[in-house]
């Protein structure tokens, strides 16, 4: 019984571990600036925890090995030391690791949450709503529009409720469903939600932000990589939160001002 | 100054009469602990037959699911579930599971029946607050249940309830009009019974010890149930004003939580200024301390039983009993890393990252503690001891991927996803239940006074503990890839290539599931069939092992319990048995 | 008494400090015997759940500072007046509190000195206790008449979140003091029926309870003339 167990739980020790080192499902390239350092600490992380989890199943399995011995003379041991050294052990170990993987882990997470966007940032609008992504540019003035909820109107295109007839800004103003950016290039995005929360998830990018109603919230990144990526919600929003998503074309400067083009040309 | 007088030392209460003050409206604690298992009972195999139903539409979305349509016409036509049905069932699991199974089967049932025995109390200290706390749970469970039949659809937000989506009424879809508001009065009703339930268990453990019983005497199992009810108090006591809150949003026109300008089914929502976030502050600051009630009693459960089946004293029970007490304090400091993601202050991701890496450390002691006690044993395998043995090691998977996502710049990847979904089940739903399983096993003859079938428990070990590892292990891998949580189908192009891991997990809860039909059997078959136990059939020290299977009425029939020793004297040489019962005189030297 | 051997560097402490002598049989100070007093027991119940319930107003308490700082449509408005009367008179019913339970207090002193004053003390007791009960069912009209007079200026329940959080902290409060009443009619009943033993009536463990909803409203009184 007690063999059994502890093969057990090493030939599931091993096999777990080796899907995670065998990265046989992973995260997908990075293509951002501020995503390496994360990576960094995810695989820091990993190290260190999986020596932990190896250790810790490793040592139960033997210990229960050997507890399994049935040999009727035998008497039981106390653990060397007793509880002592395993306390202080615990407290060194475990409290070096934290305190490791807090002080570099801040500088990942300041730079994508704390530290402000470029100044020549490219600044885009999104709105979240029950269950789609939009997303605005200020057009060739600049300018963003004011929004105006009581005059959103889906059916006619006017997702963001902007008032063109009154609101000079508004008139250039472009709006689409997809996230088109230049590459190489800082984004300054700006979150608010229509209805209820959602959040913007860009595995690629490494960035993760919820929308609340009620603020508006930056996000910004910059993309390194041309091509096409999802982007999805994740936050609960409803029956429809599955099928939320829209796409992140990062393209070349050139592509990006032509697309720019075309779009306030309409 | 307290002395007791004879009329006081007398029973609490006299003996009960009749079929239903003996079995329906009891006051006996023991009669209590049991309808609180019953509960459990009842709930874990409703919630485990909601994520069958999960598991099997992520996998296969379009088979239709025979007798579904009987269930809701209108959220399985034809049998194949609409998406906002599989979240009313997402939602309805998980709030089955935490509330119903996770609070009430380690901590009620368990605690109720043994807290008074373990430090030698006649019954709790306030009988009938303790039946009225079980039977306003099973109302809290009536109304949860109501909340399933009616016409727009059980509620949908998840157990997590986030404002303004369940805050804003019927506008923002299907499940979210009655269903919701049926919820957030149950869990209201849950957390009236929580509180009465935990200020029982402080009193007595405070109050009603017997001559010899000091707190350092107190077996494991006792202290975690203690810990676990300051927590609970506390804890609970910030739920129900978040749902009284909640409530009044959604029935009384107020705005706590829903700012204003939403625009809903194109209605512009008559609400304005209030805060989506405090909803968040006000559940996480429960739902954390919420996740240790949950966990911590089967802690001191494994803590209780590994030592009687190892033959040798648990390491380091002070320390452990430390670790408990720190956690508890600790659980308060963490919400916000359920919420680093949510738009609250960044420079605030620190302040909650730290302590929550910090209680990893008494979580690391608590483990190794186990692991070690292990070390040099003598160990008697049967079901109980092969679950708490089961339990370290899924308790230090579930608590590794903890690591990750207490670092906020890690969790600005893994945040909703699977890779969270595997961290709480690990801890939660698979720890926290082999607790249980080690507890039933362990106790079921000191219950019932018969023992459970070996053979049959050990199976149901063995098939469950490979079972949850196959479920619950791939989802970290999800998780890593980027796999979102709470979807009702997997559309997205990057998404597609994960559901053959889907599928893997969908079989693999399906043969665990029915490995838990096993379990069910047993406790049924032996409840009448098993063979008669003894007094004391694990040759245990502590006090409920000195008396009868099943103990009187009054749990010692009249005797006045003296304690000389601690629970941990295994491994002795004792007149040729090698342990020394609590209530033994027995002296114990350093050779 | 026989003697057992441990494994060396065993992790167990001992009963009798390594004196060698039997352990101690005597209870260690700080606990109780075997089925704690009534008193004790219902008197540390009495504290574990005013704590829980301080705990839910404190959470109420923060809901209603975050509330104020999210948004700019709070709108101030003046407390009625009746609402300080209303406190005097949950203070007052306090102090009759503590004279009742002085003459009650005084009772065992007078049953051992064989005095008749047993039956003065026990009936002035219970007179105090109706003067409470009284004064807090005064107090309690007066939150209704506070009530009315904001209604008089149409702030209701949704009007504003400074109605809001009126109406929820000072209803809320009122229920738990209405149950409080509730504890002190069978507190009441009790005493009648055993002719004033208070140590079996609960009557400290209730006045744990009141003077608790006392406190607890002049923390409520401070907070709603601040921040309302």
């Amino acid at each position: 019984m007690g063999k059994l167990f502890a093969v057990l739980v090493i030939v599931i020790a091993l096999i777990s571990v080796s899907f995670f080192v065998r990265h046989t499902w992973w995260m997908p390239t990075d293509i951002s600036t501020t995503g390496a350092a994360i990576d960094h600490q995810l695989d820091e992380t990993m190290i260190e925890t999986g020596l932990l989890f190896l250790a810790g199943q490793l040592v139960l399995g033997l210990f229960v090995w050997q507890a399994s011995d049935k040999n009727p003379a035998r008497k039981i041991k106390i653990f060397p030391g007793g509880s002592k050294p395993v306390v202080i052990a615990a407290i060194f170990v475990v409290g070096i690791e934290i305190l490791a993987l807090t002080f570099i882990g801040s500088k990942a997470w300041a730079a994508v949450n704390i530290a402000p966007a470029a100044a020549d940032s490219l600044h885009i609008d999104v709105q979240a709503e029950q269950f789609a992504f939009y997303f605005r540019y200020a057009g060739p003035d600049g300018q963003f529009g004011g929004l105006h909820p009581d005059k959103i109107d889906d059916g006619n295109g006017n997702y963001f409720g902007l008032d063109p007839a009154n609101d000079v800004a508004a008139r250039d103003d472009v709006v689409v469903g997809s996230l088109v950016v230049p590459v190489n290039h800082p984004i300054l995005l700006t979150l608010h939600s229509k209805d209820v929360g959602h959040s913007f998830y860009v595995p690629v990018l490494r960035i993760q932000q919820d929308f609340v109603p009620g603020l508006e919230i930056p996000v910004h990144f910059t993309a390194t990589q041309t091509g096409k990526f999802e982007i999805v919600c994740t936050q609960l929003c409803g029956l429809g939160h599955y099928n939320m998503k829209a796409y992140l074309q990062v393209m070349s400067e050139p592509d990006y001002e032509q697309w720019l083009k075309s779009q306030e040309g309409q | 100054m307290h002395e007791t007088s004879a009329a006081s030392v007398a029973h609490q209460h006299a003996a009960p009469t009749g079929f239903i003050r003996k079995h329906i409206f009891s006051l006996d604690h023991k009669v209590i602990g049991k309808q609180y298992y019953g509960l459990a009972l009842l709930a874990v195999f409703i919630g485990m037959v909601l994520s069958w139903l999960m598991r099997i539409h992520l996998g296969w979305p379009a088979w239709p699911i025979p007798l579904l349509d009987k269930l809701s016409a209108v959220g399985a036509p034809q049998g194949v579930m609409t998406p906002e049905y599989y979240l009313s069932l997402m939602t309805m699991h998980g709030t089955i599971m935490v509330f119903f199974v996770l609070t009430n089967a380690p901590f009620a049932a368990f605690g109720n029946y043994f807290l008074p025995i373990q430090i030698g109390a006649e019954d709790m200290a306030f009988p009938r607050f303790n039946m009225m706390s079980f039977w306003v749970t099973f109302t809290a469970f009536l109304v949860m249940m109501a909340a399933f039949f009616v016409s727009d659809g059980p509620p949908i937000s998840g157990w997590t309830a986030y404002a303004p989506l369940s805050a804003v009424g019927g506008d923002a879809g299907p499940g979210l009009a009655l269903g919701q508001t049926l919820w957030a009065i149950s869990i209201a009703i849950f957390c009236i019974a929580s509180l009465l339930g935990a200020l029982n268990f402080i009193a007595t453990t405070l109050d009603l010890r017997t001559k010899g019983m000091s707190l350092a005497r107190m077996p494991a199992s006792s202290w975690a149930w203690f810990v676990t009810a300051v927590i609970s108090l506390l804890a609970f006591a910030v739920l129900l004003p978040a749902c009284i809150l909640l409530i009044l949003d959604r029935v009384a026109g107020t705005s706590f939580f829903i700012p204003a300008g939403l625009i809903l089914s194109d209605k512009m929502q008559p609400h304005a200024g209030g805060s989506v976030l405090l909803w968040q502050h006000l559940f996480w600051f429960f739902g954390h301390p919420e996740v240790y009630i949950a966990i911590l009693p089967s802690i001191g459960i494994v803590c209780h039983i590994l030592p009687v089946f190892a033959r040798k004293p648990l390491l380091g029970p002070r320390a452990a009993v430390g670790c408990m007490i720190a956690t508890g304090f600790l659980s308060y400091m963490v919400w916000g890393h359920h919420m680093f993601v949510s738009g609250m202050s960044p420079f605030s991701a620190n302040l909650f990252s730290v302590p929550t890496l910090i209680i990893t450390i008494p979580m690391t002691i608590l483990t190794l503690l186990l692991i070690c006690s292990v070390y040099g044993a003598k160990m008697r395998f049967t079901a109980a001891s092969l679950f708490c043995l089961g339990f370290i090691s899924v308790f230090i998977s579930g608590g590794i991927s903890g690591f990750f996502l207490a670092q906020p710049s890690i969790d600005i990847y893994l945040h909703a996803t699977y890779f969270v979904v595997a961290h709480f089940h690990f801890v939660m739903a698979v720890a926290s239940l082999f607790g249980v399983f080690a507890g039933t096993y362990f106790w079921f003859p000191k219950m019932f006074g018969r023992m459970m079938n070996e053979p049959l428990g050990k199976l149901h070990f063995w098939l469950t503990f490979i079972g949850v590892y196959c479920i619950f292990m791939p989802m970290h891998y999800l998780g890593l890839a980027g796999n979102v949580r709470r979807y009702s189908a997997f559309v997205d192009d990057y998404l597609i290539p994960l559901i053959p891991v889907h599928k893997f997990i969908t079989i693999a809860a399906l043969l665990t599931g029915a490995a838990q039909f096993i379990f069910l059997f047993n406790l049924i078959w032996s409840r009448f069939k098993g063979p008669v136990a003894s007094e004391n059939p694990w040759e245990a020290t502590s006090l409920e092992w000195s008396t009868t299977s099943p103990p009187p009425f009054d749990n010692f029939a009249g005797r006045h319990m003296v304690v000389f020793n601690g629970p941990n004297e295994y491994g002795v040489q004792n007149n040729g048995t090698d342990f020394v019962m609590q209530v033994s005189p027995e002296k114990v030297s350093a050779s | 008494m026989a003697t057992t051997t441990l494994p060396p560097g065993a992790d167990i402490t001992f009963d009798d400090q390594g004196s060698g002598k039997p352990p101690e049989l005597a209870p260690r100070p700080g606990y109780v015997m075997q089925s704690g007093s009534p008193a004790q027991k219902s008197e540390t119940g009495m504290l574990v759940a005013v704590s829980a319930i301080g705990m839910s107003f404190a959470a109420f308490t923060s809901a209603m500072f975050v509330r104020q700082d999210s948004s700019t449509d709070w709108q101030h408005f003046q407390l009625p007046h009746v609402l300080y009367l209303n406190t005097l008179i949950l203070i007052g019913s306090s102090v009759t509190l503590q004279l009742s339970r002085q003459r009650f207090a005084a009772i065992p002193q007078a049953a051992q000195r064989a005095s008749a004053s047993v039956k003065v003390l026990s009936a002035s007791g219970i007179y105090w206790l109706y003067l409470t009960a009284a004064l807090g069912l005064i107090f309690v009209l007066g939150q209704i008449l506070a009530w009315r007079n904001l209604a008089v200026q149409g702030l209701f329940l949704a009007t504003n979140p400074s109605s809001s959080f009126f109406y929820l902290f000072t209803a809320l409060h009122a229920v738990h003091l209405l149950g409080g009443m509730g504890g002190l009619f069978y507190v009441l009943r009790k005493l009648i029926r055993d002719g004033g033993a208070a140590e079996t009536s609960g009557l400290s463990a209730f006045s744990i309870y009141w003077h608790f909803m006392d406190l607890l409203w002049v923390y409520l009184l401070l907070l709603l003339a601040i921040r309302i």
